[in-house]
């Protein structure tokens, strides 16, 4: 594989990572959710992601040996190969925890995608323009619950708040960059992330604001995720996720 | 005390130029999330390209009571029928 | 008095005429009482069987082999949920509304269908609940779609068309795992073992035993009887399971060649029974998980009508 095609792979296995395992998150509320209206919206994000993911490592793996496949992808690596950033593998908590950190992700994806419609790379920039349109309705969605949970009652305004200071320190991690960025961003298939830091923050902070929820303060910042450094909770997603495949080597399903 | 927010009436538009037609309802607490919960239960198969919410208290209905009263007295008045009228042969265009 | 009494049988005639005639009764007309009370037992048990069997199905959500079958399986219970909640408008047309359906449920006073009282123990079981049980469903929804209320058979022509995916899914998993290694296939015909009798109990009693039926068919609630139909799911299944190498779990299985039906061995219905009466193995489990879930949206809820108002004032 030559540095290129190498730095592209890894950078598909990270935009697939993130909705992989935010998908696979979403997934949980299935027949879980407050109203059955609800239950629905949250699986059907929850479909977006996993589509994206998909074709995220089908891409990825077309810079790989010829007989390596999505699915080997998603479910045959270890934690530590796994790119997603932190944010995505925390748990669900409450309904307000998670809408805060569909919020979160959602408007960090909706400038990433703007930014990748234009990448030089026709596939990522095919990818980027389809999963935009999905993942501007994941945005207004979940800000349209944040304005409502924040303006709704004291239960509900303390709960979104409360996810809004615990979650914080997760955000940082989806604008770190390394090698992979460096080498992709010279030959314009992908952006500087700190191009889209104030952007992304400009949109929180008008949502808030709408909401009445307060910018959290907290500085700590738990980051690594492309490093394949995460939190204890992604090796518990995995050995759920890739349980079949794991015990049956080979087998097809 | 639960609640299960109040009913909506969703009709979707198929396609571009079609009128919108009632497709069943849903359950939601504001305008906003009637329309979302309708585009999330009734078009996850490509079958809308616009929806309207309607609050299910709303909707103004004839009962069945009304049924004579109403829609009989048009039944005898088929002079509003293109083919009532006789067109001298051979016409054309008309 | 006496008038009044009059009226009403003349009402009830001519009710009884329409239904007769294939005209199909809608939300004001006038309907017997017992009609109605009838169609809000049927209905609202039939859509809480819609929801009650997304858990099982959802026990496997997270396991799913590929990222294909995670795609369906999402998408097929997605359509559960929709089916539940197009079954609960229909009954709200008849007076009464989804909050007190929930709490009918939640304390036991309405019933599900039963075969979601068994629990999902392999990965073949998703395929078998595809295409035992959404097979039965299907069976029994097409004859629901010719039946006398309005929207309770419109909203089964919606889901007949929704279902078309959810029994072949079912079935490809099966044949994908019949087709698979020694384990694949242990893990096939241990599913069927499991769900062939319980499914074959989802068209209930026997005409002879069931205690609804002489009425629901001269209302044409039900438009055909328990026995007709499962004999005709029978038959195709049977076929089905040889098709791809399984067996079906009864040693007296034959084929009639006079009838052309395949005869099985008398049904246990002493289990059909247990369970109905709450003593399958997940009854408790499932209006648990309901009753978890729900309280615990409670507080989005009153969070979601709070802020509607507050929102109306402003306006
Ligand atoms: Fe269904
Ligand atoms: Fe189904």
């Amino acid at each position: 594989m030559n540095s290129t095609n190498n730095a592209l792979y890894n950078y598909c296995l990270r935009l697939a990572d993130n909705n992989l395992i935010l998908g696979q998150r979403l997934a949980e509320w299935c027949s879980q959710g407050p109203t059955l209206e609800e239950d629905l919206a949250l699986t059907n994000i929850s479909l977006d992601l996993i589509g994206q993911a998909e074709s995220f490592y089908e891409f990825a793996t077309t810079f790989t040996e010829a007989n390596c496949t999505a699915d080997d992808l998603a479910f045959l690596r270890s934690e530590r190969e796994f790119v997603n950033n932190v944010l995505v593998e925390q748990p669900n908590g409450d309904f307000a925890y998670t809408i805060m950190k569909q919020f979160l992700f959602s408007t960090f994806a909706k400038h990433l995608y703007t930014a990748l419609a234009n990448s030089s790379n026709q596939t990522i920039c095919g990818l980027a323009t389809k999963g935009l349109k999905e993942v501007n309705y994941h945005y207004m969605h979940s800000s349209q619950w944040l304005i409502r949970l924040g303006n709704g009652t004291d239960k509900s305004k303390e709960k979104i708040q409360f996810a809004a200071n615990d979650l914080w320190c997760f955000t940082k991690d989806m604008f770190e960059m390394n090698s992979v960025d460096t080498l992709l961003i010279e030959q314009n298939i992908t952006i500087n992330l700190s191009t889209i830091y104030t952007p992304w923050k400009n949109d929180i902070e008008q949502v808030f604001k709408i909401a009445t929820i307060d910018l959290p303060t907290d500085t700590n910042k738990i980051i690594g995720g492309i490093k394949g450094i995460h939190t204890e909770h992604l090796g518990h997603i995995l050995c759920e996720m890739q349980y079949l495949q794991r015990a049956h080597p080979g087998a097809k399903w | 005390m639960d609640n299960q927010f109040s009913q909506w009436e969703v009709f979707i538009q198929k396609k571009n130029g079609a009128a919108h037609e009632h497709a069943g309802s849903v359950h939601a607490a504001d305008k906003n999330m009637a329309l979302q919960n309708a585009r999330d239960v009734y078009t996850r198969r490509n079958e809308g390209r616009s929806i309207w919410v309607v609050p299910t208290d709303s909707i103004v209905a004839s009962t069945i009571e009304d049924e004579v009263v109403f829609f009989d007295p048009a039944n005898d008045k088929i002079y509003r029928n293109p083919n009532f009228y006789k067109m001298p042969k051979g016409t054309t265009n008309l | 008095m006496q008038k009044n009494e009059s009226s009403i049988s003349f009402l009830e005639k001519q009710f009884q005429e329409k239904i007769n005639n294939d005209i199909k009764i809608e939300p004001k007309d006038w309907m017997p009482e017992a009609y109605r009370n009838n169609l809000i037992r049927q209905m609202s048990q039939h859509a809480h069987s819609e929801i009650i069997g997304m858990q099982p199905e959802g026990n496997w959500v997270l396991r799913a082999p590929t990222l294909r079958a995670k795609k369906i399986l999402l998408a097929k219970i997605q359509d559960e949920a929709g089916h539940g909640l197009y079954l609960y408008s229909a009954t709200e047309t008849l007076g009464i509304d989804r909050k007190e359906m929930i709490e009918q449920l939640q304390q036991g006073k309405a019933k599900y269908s039963s075969i979601f009282n068994y629990p999902t123990l392999n990965w073949a079981d998703i395929g078998a609940v595809g295409w035992l049980v959404d097979g039965a469903a299907i069976v029994n929804q097409t004859m629901l779609a010719r039946g006398s209320y309005g929207p309770y058979s419109r909203a089964m022509l919606r889901i007949c068309k929704e279902e078309g995916f959810h029994q072949r899914q079912g079935y490809e998993i099966m044949a994908k795992m019949m087709a698979g290694n020694a384990s694949q296939k242990e893990m096939a015909q241990d599913s069927l073992n499991r769900w062939w009798e319980p499914s074959l109990m989802m068209f209930g009693p026997h005409d002879s035993e069931s205690t609804h039926s002489e009425q629901s068919m001269k209302w044409k609630i039900k438009v055909e009887s328990n026995d007709n139909l499962r004999q005709r799911f029978i038959n195709k299944t049977v076929d089905q399971a040889h098709h791809i190498g399984l067996t079906i779990p009864d040693k007296n299985l034959t084929y009639n060649k006079e009838t052309r039906n395949w005869e099985i061995s008398p049904i246990n219905w002493e289990e059909f029974w247990n369970v109905v009466k709450g003593n399958g193995p997940c009854n408790r489990q499932r209006i648990a998980h309901h009753t978890k879930y729900h309280n615990e949206g409670q507080w989005v809820r009153e969070a979601a009508l709070v802020f509607a108002k507050k929102e109306m004032e402003i306006q």
